[in-house]
């Protein structure tokens, strides 16, 4: 099958295609930034993709979540075609992102944050927002409940008053995951979640996406530098260098291949 | 009802009564003559004009210099339809009142029937909009005016005088706020795509626009009574403080509830980070659009409000110098600040017009726009955000949620918590919020 590496277990590739990106190519003006990238993620798979800096990662994750349109090549979620869909349909179908550079609404409250994510899910309209009748008061408390559980799970709940651009730089990157999960994805795709931790902060993050993974019943797609965190727990990963893929295989594989070792350390040349 | 009122909410109703009355009852003791009349319903007026634009601008985050030209729409067609009642012509309360029906019927058709079709083009879409809003008003002008016209006026001529005029302030102030809803609705959908300057040059041309189209009402548009660039006389007096301190009082009411709702909630996010509400699945178009409707609907209100006090309106007075009015008052009073926002309001008309034109000396009133500046200026320096920053009263504040229990759940996370919360000593069993 294309977008996938060979020979992964027989009850993995049982499971049903949960996202396919299928032959996509992306120019920004006459830069060729993605060239001919096939992925395709079953139900429950925990996924990387690396490569170098300016590989064209973010822009997969970019071009999946409708931000940019794919000059060429299809999206599909389950059996809906993505390619020209607005991001904010992307989500509300289930597929969910956190940023590179945190973008938390950071003037907002902690439990703000969360609740918005959760707008889609509001369950009122606008009458009963601006006449704040009983339903709007049933469905605000079920939502701030729910908003709290989240933030239970991320140990943020006895911070949920307080500004999101206040909190530590770890708590604002759990945040940032608290708020993807509230828009009840099915598919969660992480950019760079290590991004500016610590060894001990990364270790707590590879437990933290493995339980989100089983809690919610996620499947995971993740960006990230950190040979470290990818290694560890990505059960596949695909390599990209100049917007092309030049590997894919199980982290051990992966690690071995020559290709990959020449486009992270560059080729040795006899001088 | 009342028992769902907490304390905040028993304090601002109080306070409003309070001042309702004590207003009321100085006016109707001539200890406030008609000067200082003007100068309140002037100052609740551009208050709401201002909320409008401090839910435009201070919480949705687009930078708009369009609230006077819809202002000036709610204001001429108020006046218009009372005029036309006053001069035994129902035609006015028929256009307002049906064709504003049957454009919104026709809009939810459009709607229902691009839902049809993927990312359709903004100006395609806009073209339809605007088709079926000329379709609507054309019947009405055609079909209906001559049919229900005659039946209005015998209906309503049955009713007992006073009440009808009321009924038809009512369905005036109704129908300008209405009007300039749709103005707005129209010209967003285009102009909201831009980006936020851009979109406030374009908003300064729509304030341009309309003042040109005022000027000529009696030569290009249909309306020989609105008299054109002579200015619009024999508007009726209707407006009295009752009207004025329901209007004020509905529409920071209707804020304040929109504000504290997750609807609210959508909206301050597009002005945080537009990418990332986008991202976590805020339709940003939407929201865009509703808090730019809904602010405009405000300055409509206020609009049919003020041409009834003033009996007099003139195209000059909506010029695009007076349109930064409202914007001066919104920074003034804090981006994203009701409070701030009403504060200023009335200061901001008791100081130029009313205490500055009364007590500098003679010869010397066109100096107010010498110290206004100047105000402005030392405010910018000493208190760049705002009088009340984003200060809200208690009423005015979205409520902050009780702490949650930890649940069982959360702790068979395995995450190191001990920076976070150093005890995890009593657990409930199911999540409940705390007492």
């Amino acid at each position: 099958m294309r977008g996938r590496p060979e020979g992964l277990p027989d009850q993995v590739e049982a499971r049903p295609v949960v996202l396919e990106v299928d032959a996509v190519t992306h120019f920004f003006g006459n830069l060729r930034a993605v060239h001919d990238f096939d992925l395709t993620l079953r139900h429950g798979e925990l996924a990387g993709l690396i490569g170098p800096n300016g590989a064209g990662k973010t822009t997969v994750f970019n071009l999946i979540t409708g931000v940019y349109r794919a000059s060429e090549g299809r999206i599909r979620y389950r059996d809906v075609e993505l390619v020209g869909l607005p991001s904010y349909e992307i989500i509300q179908m289930g597929i969910a992102r956190t940023f590179q550079n945190i973008r938390l609404f950071s003037n907002l409250t902690v439990l703000d944050n969360v609740r918005i994510a959760y707008h889609p899910h509001a369950g009122y309209n606008l009458l009963d927002s601006v006449l704040h009748t009983a339903r709007f008061r049933e469905k605000e408390a079920e939502m701030t409940e729910r908003a709290q559980e989240f933030l239970a799970i991320f140990g943020l709940e006895t911070r949920q008053n307080e500004i999101a651009g206040g909190l530590p730089y770890g708590l604002q990157r759990r945040l940032e995951i608290a708020r993807a999960l509230a828009a009840r994805p099915s598919v969660l795709i992480l950019d760079e979640p290590a991004a500016g931790m610590n060894p001990q902060e990364i270790d707590q993050l590879m437990e933290l996406i493995h339980f989100i993974r089983d809690r919610f019943d996620l499947t995971v797609l993740l960006v990230e530098h950190r040979m470290r965190l990818v290694m560890n727990i990505c059960e596949w990963i695909t390599v990209m260098d100049f917007g092309e893929v030049i590997a894919r295989g199980v982290p051990a594989e992966v690690r071995s291949n020559p290709k990959v070792v020449e486009a992270y350390l560059g080729r040795q040349t006899r001088l | 009802m009342l028992s769902r009122l907490r304390k905040p909410g028993v304090a601002f109703f109080g306070i409003a009564l309070v001042v309702f009355v004590v207003v009321q009852l100085l006016l109707s003791l001539g200890v406030l003559n008609n000067f200082w009349r003007g100068i309140i319903y002037w100052g609740a007026a551009i208050t709401m004009v201002a909320l409008g634009l401090n839910l435009i601008y201070g919480f949705n985050g687009q930078f708009s210099l369009g609230q006077y030209g819809f202002y000036a729409i709610g204001a001429y067609a108020a006046a218009d339809v009372t005029w036309r009642w006053t001069h035994n012509d129902p035609s006015g309360i028929v256009v307002v009142f049906f064709g504003v029906l049957l454009s919104l019927l026709f809009y939810l058709a459009v709607a229902r029937f691009l839902r049809g079709f993927v990312r359709v083009n903004v100006m395609t879409t806009f073209t339809f909009y605007v088709l079926v809003t000329i379709l609507a008003f054309w019947l009405t002008v055609r079909y209906l005016v001559p049919v229900v016209g005659p039946a209005l006026t015998a209906s309503l001529g049955g009713l007992p005088g006073a009440l009808t005029q009321r009924l038809v302030f009512f369905i005036a102030l109704l129908g300008g706020a209405a009007l300039a809803g749709i103005a707005s609705f129209l010209f967003g959908i285009p102009v909201l795509e831009l980006g936020s300057d851009y979109f406030g040059i374009a908003t300064l041309g729509f304030t341009i626009i309309i003042k040109v189209l005022l000027d000529n009402t009696d030569t290009i548009l249909p309306f020989p009574e609105m008299k054109g660039a002579r200015g619009m006389i024999g508007i009726p007096q209707w407006t009295t403080w009752p009207w004025v301190f329901v209007s004020l009082l509905l529409v920071i009411l209707v804020m304040r509830n929109l504000l504290h709702s997750s609807t609210g909630r959508s909206i301050v996010s597009v002005r945080e980070d537009e990418r990332a509400a986008e991202l976590v699945g805020i339709d940003v178009v939407r929201s865009k659009m509703l808090a730019f409707v809904i602010g405009s609907v405000f300055a409509g209100l206020a609009g049919g409000i003020r041409a009834h006090d003033l009996a007099f309106l003139h195209p000059q007075s909506f010029n695009f110098i007076q349109s930064f009015n409202p914007l001066i008052i919104v920074v003034f009073g804090g981006l994203g600040s009701m409070t701030g926002t009403i504060i200023t309001g009335f200061l901001w008309i008791l100081l130029l017009e009313g205490l500055l034109r009364l007590y500098l000396p003679a010869g010397f009133e066109t100096w107010r726009f010498v110290v206004y500046p100047l105000v402005l200026l030392l405010m910018m320096l000493l208190r760049p955000e705002g009088l009340m920053g984003r200060y809200e009263i208690p009423f005015l504040r979205q409520k902050t949620p009780r702490l949650f229990h930890r649940t069982d759940e959360s702790v068979a996370s395995g995450l190191d918590r001990e920076e976070v919360a150093p005890d995890v000593g009593d657990q409930a069993a199911s999540p409940e919020v705390a007492a």
